[in-house]
């Protein structure tokens, strides 16, 4: 007797659960049903990472760390998925070691990027990096993994919170990588992805006045980036243009991703004469 | 149906301003100090200091001990002010207590009288003693405005909620109030639903309108309008006036002003641009 087919919807990934549009659209793409994410899912997604800033944030990077190996882990379990789902396999072995190379990061990142400051005075002076916040991410087109994983980890290591807005001719990879997360004992709020189309959502992301930074890696569209840059500009956040040049996302990354989203809280303490 | 996209635009620019003219800013905490009842007495004045189109909350409710803070800082604004009395939360208290708190809170200047009913008798089936209590209080209020909370966490079924309500009703209460906030369950729409047949089969008896006020539990815009949609429908719309119809809240008023806002400019606000309190 032949089965009944189980057909799948991709589904949003909201606060760490996987539900429709609140609008109940939908579009296909890569011969699958995808929810088309509304502005009220951005609302949401918005929501969810605000409220999951403080436990994130104020968790030990060693901690961080630790769960986002886990999710490497994990990664590394659906590889064959990824595959399936036409990811080249050296991308989704990129997109592991790039995600264990990230993970790595987030016990060592203060040591580099804070300082112990000499200064004019008897008080001992530190810089030490904190994370900013709630950062929308347009996610690049080109590589729905790879690109994906290289903009996603960089912002959520030092401790922001995000709201993605995955490539919207390739979402399947970015929702199946949410599965990941979900399995990963990451919290819920932490990463949010929201599928369809970037032309409507991000000028929403742009401009909430709950959003603290925009990484426009993706748009591709001059006129989208510089109103959406406008709209950003309403509350002062901060901005991450989209790349000049088409990036080549298997190249070393570097820290600049990180430092991006990171704000320098500088700290005075007298120690006498 | 009405968690989703039913009322929109300029209705829903209506229904907020309605929402917030209809807010019993509340705060009922150990904690309180004179210092924040007066910040928050600013905030019922000017809800949105951005904005002066925004208009102000029917009331502050404040514990009495707080009444002469409060109505120093609400003199002349129209705000009305409200306090919590007999023995609020428990209502465990001898009589002449209860009394004498509700004098000390009139007289110190609250105009609005929040009583807990006795759950306790209630519940034993000592009606009596329930309703006497509740027409002794009155009596105190003199002319303060008496609402009559229920605590309809603590009644156990709807018909207690029905009985419960027609008793204050009948003893003279000017408002019947879903809940004290500090048990478990609170403000419900189905409780409200009840207190609100209630409220209308007593004026089709008596002639005498009663207002209604759900207390806790309802954090944002969207519940707010789910509970004016009931009073309209149930009620009627001489219920959709901050004379009759109250929320007892803290929290909802700041989620009314970000959806104002949002209205307003187009753009998603946060909680940043609101005071926390």
């Amino acid at each position: 007797m032949s089965r009944l087919a189980v057909r799948k919807t991709y589904k949003l990934f909201i606060g760490g659960k996987f539900p429709r549009s609140e609008s109940g659209r939908s579009y296909l793409v890569q011969d699958a049903n995808v929810a088309l994410a509304s502005r009220k899912d951005v609302r949401d997604a918005v929501v969810a990472a605000r409220a999951a800033v403080k436990g994130w944030s104020g968790a030990t990077a060693y901690n961080r760390g630790q769960i986002l190996y886990r999710a490497a882990e994990m990664l590394e379990g659906r590889r064959d998925q990824f595959v399936a789902l036409g990811e080249p396999e050296a991308e989704v072995d990129a997109a592991i070691d790039r995600w264990v190379w990230y993970a790595g990061w987030s016990d060592k990142i203060a040591q580099v990027y804070g300082n112990a400051n000499p200064v004019a005075g008897p008080y001992f002076n530190l810089s030490s990096p904190e994370p900013t916040g709630v950062v929308g991410v347009v996610a690049p087109p080109e590589s729905a993994l790879l690109g994906l994983v290289s903009v996603v980890a960089p912002a959520i290591v030092t401790g922001n919170t995000v709201i993605v807005l995955a490539a919207e001719e390739r979402p399947l990879a970015a929702v199946t990588l949410a599965e990941v997360l979900a399995t990963s004992d990451l919290p819920g709020g932490v990463v949010n992805l929201l599928t369809g189309k970037v032309a409507e959502t991000a000028p929403w992301l742009a401009a909430h006045m709950d959003v603290n930074a925009l990484d426009l890696a993706g748009v591709r569209d001059a006129a989208l980036a510089t109103s959406l840059e406008e709209a950003a500009a309403e509350n002062l956040k901060r901005v991450l243009r989209p790349p000049a040049a088409p990036v080549d996302w298997s190249a070393d990354p570097g820290i600049g991703r990180m430092t991006a989203f990171l704000e320098t809280k500088t700290v005075w303490h007298p120690k006498g004469t | 149906m009405l968690s989703t996209r039913s009322i929109k635009t300029t209705a829903k620019a209506w229904a907020i301003d309605l929402a917030i003219r209809m807010v019993d800013l509340t705060t009922l905490e150990g904690a309180d100090t004179p210092g924040k009842v007066r910040a928050l007495s600013a905030k019922a004045r000017r809800p949105d200091p951005a904005d002066p189109s925004c208009p102000a909350v029917a009331a502050l409710c404040v514990y009495p001990s707080m009444v002469p803070v409060a109505s120093e800082a609400l003199r002349g604004s129209g705000v009305h002010l409200a306090s919590v009395a007999t023995a609020f939360p428990s209502g465990q208290a001898p009589i002449e207590v209860k009394l004498a708190d509700t004098k000390a809170a009139v007289a110190a200047g609250a105009d609005e009288i929040d009583m807990v009913i006795n759950r306790g008798a209630f519940l034993s089936g000592r009606y009596q003693e329930v309703y006497d209590e509740i027409v002794a209080v009155k009596d105190a209020c003199g002319g303060a405005h008496l609402k009559v909370i229920l605590e309809t966490g603590e009644l156990a079924t709807y018909d207690n909620v029905r009985r419960a309500s027609w008793l204050a009703m009948l003893a003279g209460g000017d408002f019947i109030k879903t809940s004290t906030g500090k048990v478990p369950v609170a403000a419900t729409l189905p409780v409200t639903l009840v207190m609100l047949e209630a409220v209308r089969d007593f004026r089709g008896a008596s002639g005498r309108q009663v207002g209604v006020k759900p207390a806790g539990g309802i954090r944002t815009t969207k519940d707010a309008i789910k509970y004016l949609v009931v009073v309209n429908e149930t009620a009627g719309a001489d219920w959709l006036d901050p004379d009759w119809f109250r929320f007892g809240a803290s929290t909802l008023l700041n989620d009314l002003l970000m959806q104002r806002t949002k209205l307003k400019t187009g753009h998603y606000s946060g909680p940043d641009y609101f005071t926390v309190d």
